[in-house]
């Protein structure tokens, strides 16, 4: 693999990430519990989908085929995509949507931070803008997290079987591989199991305030970040998503 | 070159700028909020770079157009607006003028401190933060137990 062939698949990692959990987190537009919380949403896809097309349009760049931004987010189909397979699992109920959002979230603000001390000055500028936005998103979904599992039996209940659900899909974070061999070795960006004991000390002091029990299984899904194997649901995700470009190619306003 | 003798200077451009209005809060201008990151001319070209506040703002391209329809106005035929990300925009690059219309506006300005000084409508110190998010990206929501209003807070980053 070439260093650019590594380093594009790398930043579609990046934008399919922000992408992907951008369109989820948008799907609750409109139907948050109360106002606050969905305009809290929408702004948080808001950010997402602003840092997607920052990455996925320095991805058409590197790979020199002519793509933009928006050709890769709406042209590609489910198996080109390289994104975490916990950002495409479907909301479940809101706190479903916050422990994933916290889930990724700490894992995105040590990636950023790292990113942003790297040798590649256009990775690093982009890194910068988009952890300032991820550790706000931090605050608000450890807080959020803390409310709830700390909150009533109901809210506890929900947020501990969310944790269950979801915590085998923490461990892709950290799951290296070629791709993150050249670019470790590149000085581009870090090698993913390296930030594990940080990710740890970020989410294990929040879920015990939370009063929740991190599930004792270190078992990972694994797949979307190489492309192996989605779930089902991102295809779904897909269709919604590209619907009007595939629909009406070339549309525009 | 006459046109380069004609050319206005880099600080009556910067004026012209300070007369855009941002468009989600028009009582402050681009320049107050920061994201006039360098004006500059490049022969018979105007160069302007602007920052996002954030990565989503959905101002953007409305606020690219209103500069290139503002300088237009003013006869600049030769422009070209770049977008720059680093470094990142910061809430320290308000404006001191900004910072006080917002607030007569009821916007509480940005405290290092993480919060609003005060509530911008009636001065009290009483005031709760109800989300971290208000209406646009960059503002989070308060409210005042003194006068009950809700205001918008202008997160600090």
């Amino acid at each position: 693999m070439t260093r650019e062939a590594a380093q594009f698949e790398f930043l579609l990692r990046m934008g399919d990430n922000t992408l992907i959990l951008g369109h989820r987190v948008s799907e609750w537009c409109g139907h948050a519990p109360v106002l606050e919380e969905d305009i809290a949403l929408a702004n948080t896809a808001l950010d997402l989908i602003g840092q997607a097309q920052m990455w996925l349009g320095l991805a058409g760049e590197v790979e020199g085929k002519g793509r933009s931004a928006d050709d890769l987010a709406f042209l590609r189909d489910a198996w080109d995509f390289r994104n975490l397979l916990l950002v495409e699992m479907p909301n479940g109920d809101f706190g479903q949507t916050i422990m994933r959002q916290f889930l990724f979230d700490a894992w995105h603000r040590i990636q950023l931070g790292r990113l942003a001390r790297g040798t590649d000055t256009r990775v690093a500028g982009i890194a910068a803008k988009a952890g300032k936005e991820a550790a706000y998103h931090l605050e608000r979904s450890s807080d959020t997290v803390v409310g709830l599992g700390d909150g009533t039996e109901e809210s506890h209940a929900r947020m501990q079987a969310a944790l269950d659900l979801l915590w085998p899909y923490a461990g892709e974070m950290f799951a290296g591989d070629d791709v993150d061999g050249a670019m470790a070795a590149a000085g581009i960006a870090p090698d993913p199991a390296g930030l594990r004991g940080e990710y740890d000390a970020i989410v294990g002091p929040v879920l015990k305030e939370a009063t929740l029990a991190i599930p004792d299984t270190r078992f990972a899904h694994k797949g979307g970040r190489t492309g192996a194997m989605h779930t089902e649901h991102l295809g779904h995700l897909l269709t919604q998503m590209q619907w009007l470009q595939r629909a009406y190619p070339g549309a525009t306003w | 070159m006459v046109a380069a003798m004609t050319r206005p200077s880099v600080d009556q451009v910067w004026e012209w700028l300070d007369a855009v209005p941002d468009p989600e809060i028009p009582v402050i201008s681009v320049v107050d909020l920061g994201i006039v990151r360098d004006v500059a001319w490049d022969g018979d070209m105007l160069r302007v770079a602007i920052t996002p506040t954030y990565s989503g703002c959905p101002a953007m391209r409305v606020i690219e157009m209103d500069i290139e329809t503002a300088l237009r106005d003013q006869g600049i035929a030769a422009l070209a607006l770049e977008r720059r990300i680093s470094p990142p925009w910061t809430t320290d690059w308000l404006s001191e003028k900004g910072r006080a219309r917002l607030e007569e506006y009821g916007i509480a300005p940005p405290e290092p401190a993480g919060g609003p000084k005060r509530c911008p409508n009636c001065g009290g110190k009483n005031v709760e933060k109800v989300s971290q998010f208000g209406s646009t990206p960059c503002k989070a929501h308060w409210r005042c137990r003194d006068c009950l209003e809700p205001f918008d807070y202008f997160k600090c980053i």
